[in-house]
C-alpha cells in the first residue's frame, strides 16, 4: 500500500478538518474493559482508525528477580506497534520512538499507581498497537490505565490522555495521522482529574506561548469527556452482568 | 461528614466516596478531607467506615490465611509452594506432621511438585517471602475431591454474612467444602452429580458477586439439578 499523498488542505474554507471533523471536536471513542482472559486485566480502545489492545498482568514475582525493589512494585511498561499497524510494514524491532514512548507512558502511570502496597513485585504493561494512526501514546494511556484498573490494582484514578496540535496555523484536537504528519505541531497532554496534575507533556514542533495555552487548555477539557468514558467503561463490564442476572431472576419470578 | 457515593454501588478508581472524618476501610484514600476509592469495586458504608470492595485483584496473604497452594519445588528442607500471590511460599519439612530432627528421607515422598496441599500462613510480612506450616486439622496434601479456582477478591462474596452463602451451599449440594483465601476451593461430594453442580454455583458466584439477591438465585439453580436435590434431600432427612 503506498503512502497517502500530502492532502492539499487539511482544514477546507468552512472551517472543517479532512475527516469532517471541526478544530475542537474528539475522534469517535470506543473503550472496552476485560477482554483478555489470560490476561488479569486488559483494555481495548479505538480511536479514530486506532486499534490498540493493552493486557496487564501483575502484581506478580519480579523477574529478574535482582529489578526489585524492596519498597515498592516495579512498573514495567511495553509500548509496541504490530508490523502490520502502519501503511509500510514496520519493522518489528524495538525501535528508538517505541522504547521512549514506553518510558513516557510508564511514567505517566507511574504517578497513579499505589506501588507500595505491593514491596519486591513487577507490574507488567503491554501496550499493542494494532492499527495506527496518530495520537496512539495518548490511546495506549487511556487504554492502559483502564487495563490496570480491571487488573484490580489499587491506583489513585484513571489516567485520560489526548493531543493536540497545530494545522495550517489552527490549534487542533486530536490530530489524526495525516494532521500530524503535514501539521505544524503536536502536544501530547495525559491529565490526573482529581489531583489535577499533568503527567504526561511533550511538544513536536513550534508553537507560541499563546498557541501552548489554548491547546493545552483544549486537550484538558477532551481529557475530561475521555476520563468519564473511562469510568463507563470500566463499571459497564460489572454493570452488565447484573442486569442480566437480576432481569433472569425476575422473568423466572414471574414464570 | 457527607456520603457521596451511592452504597452497594460499583465505583471506580478515583471516584468520591465521601468527604469529612470517616474511617477508611479497604481500598480507600484521603486527599485532604476528601476521601476515594482506590479500586474497581462495591462501595460499603458500616457506621462510620467507608471501604470499597473489589471486584478483581490477585491474592495478598496475611498470617493465618488458610491457602491451597500446589508444589513446584522439592528442595532439601523444604517445598516451594504456588499460593497464587505475588510471592513464592516456602514450606519448610520442620513444618509437617510427624517425627522431628533431621530426616534422611526424599522429602518428594511426602509431597511431589504438582501436588496439591491446604495449608496455613504462619508467617509473612513486606520483607519476607510467606511461609506455610501444614501442622492442624485438615491440612496438607488434597488427594480426593476436586479444586476450583476463582478470583481471591470473590472470596468474601462466597463466604457470605456470617458464612451464610457457603453454608447454604453445603447444605444444598451435600458437600464439603473448603475455601481458602487466596481463591482455592476444595470440594468433597457423596457424588461427581454433586460435585459438579457444587462446582458450578462456586463459578456463579465469582461471576455474579456483585449482584442482589444472589443467594435465592443459587438456591434455585441447585434445586433445578434435579439429581443432587434428591441426594441433599436424603441427607437432610
Amino acid at each position: 500500500m503506498p503512502e497517502p499523498k500530502q492532502p492539499e488542505k487539511l482544514i477546507d474554507d468552512k472551517g472543517v478538518r479532512i475527516d469532517g471533523r471541526r478544530l475542537d471536536q474528539l475522534r469517535p471513542i470506543k473503550l472496552e474493559v476485560g477482554i483478555l482472559d489470560k490476561a488479569d486485566g486488559s483494555a481495548y480502545i479505538e480511536q479514530g482508525k486506532n486499534k490498540i489492545l493493552v493486557g496487564v498482568y501483575g502484581p506478580r514475582e519480579a523477574h529478574p528477580k535482582h529489578i526489585a525493589l524492596p519498597d515498592r512494585a516495579v512498573l514495567r511498561c511495553r509500548y509496541r506497534m504490530a508490523p502490520f499497524s502502519v501503511d509500510e510494514r514496520k519493522n518489528p524491532a524495538p525501535s528508538r520512538r517505541e522504547m521512549e514512548l514506553s518510558k513516557v507512558i510508564r511514567e505517566s502511570l507511574e504517578s497513579v499507581v499505589l506501588t507500595d502496597l505491593y514491596p519486591r513485585t513487577t507490574i507488567d504493561v503491554f501496550i499493542e498497537v494494532l492499527q495506527s494512526d496518530g495520537g496512539s501514546r495518548c490511546a495506549g494511556i487511556t487504554a492502559a490505565s483502564l487495563a490496570l484498573a480491571d487488573a484490580g490494582i489499587p491506583m489513585r484514578e484513571l489516567v485520560a490522555a489526548c493531543a493536540v496540535g497545530k494545522i495550517q496555523g489552527h490549534m487542533a484536537l486530536d490530530l489524526s495521522d495525516a494532521e500530524d504528519k503535514y501539521g505544524e505541531a503536536d502536544l501530547p497532554v495525559a491529565w490526573v482529574p482529581n489531583a489535577n496534575l499533568v503527567t504526561l507533556l511533550q511538544m513536536d514542533g513550534i508553537l507560541t506561548i499563546n498557541e501552548f495555552e489554548k491547546g493545552l487548555t483544549m486537550a484538558l477539557d477532551a481529557c475530561k469527556t475521555i476520563h468519564s468514558m473511562q469510568q463507563e467503561a470500566l463499571k459497564k463490564k460489572y454493570l452488565v452482568i447484573k442486569e442480566v442476572a437480576e432481569e433472569r431472576e425476575e422473568t423466572e419470578v414471574v414464570a | 461528614m457527607v456520603i457521596v457515593a451511592e452504597p452497594k454501588q460499583v465505583v471506580a478508581p478515583g471516584e468520591l466516596l465521601a468527604e469529612g472524618d470517616h474511617l477508611l476501610g479497604d481500598n480507600s484514600f484521603k486527599v485532604g478531607t476528601r476521601i476515594f476509592s482506590a479500586c474497581i469495586g462495591i462501595f460499603e458504608v458500616d457506621g462510620n467506615r467507608v471501604t470499597v470492595v473489589p471486584l478483581k485483584g490477585g491474592y495478598f496473604p496475611r498470617v493465618g490465611d488458610l491457602v491451597g497452594g500446589r508444589i513446584v519445588d522439592v528442595g532439601l528442607s523444604g517445598w516451594t509452594v504456588d499460593i497464587r500471590a505475588p510471592y513464592e511460599a516456602m514450606l519448610p519439612a520442620s513444618e509437617t506432621p510427624g517425627p522431628r530432627g533431621p530426616r534422611r528421607r526424599d522429602l518428594s515422598e511426602s509431597f511431589d511438585v504438582g501436588d496439591m496441599v491446604l495449608s496455613q500462613v504462619l508467617a509473612f510480612d513486606r520483607t519476607r517471602d510467606p511461609l506455610l506450616t501444614v501442622k492442624g486439622p485438615g491440612l496438607g496434601k488434597i488427594s480426593t475431591g476436586r479444586v476450583v479456582e476463582i478470583s481471591a477478591a470473590k472470596i468474601p462474596r462466597l463466604i457470605g454474612r456470617k458464612g451464610s452463602m457457603i453454608s447454604m451451599l453445603k447444605r444444598e449440594t451435600g458437600c464439603q467444602i473448603t475455601v481458602g483465601q487466596n481463591g482455592v476451593v476444595m470440594v468433597w461430594g457423596k457424588s461427581p452429580e454433586n460435585e459438579r453442580v457444587a462446582v458450578e454455583a462456586i463459578y456463579m458466584v465469582e461471576r455474579e458477586a456483585h449482584t442482589r439477591g444472589l443467594t435465592d438465585r443459587i438456591r434455585e439453580m441447585i434445586a433445578k439439578s434435579n439429581v443432587v436435590g434428591e441426594v441433599a434431600r436424603t441427607q437432610t432427612a
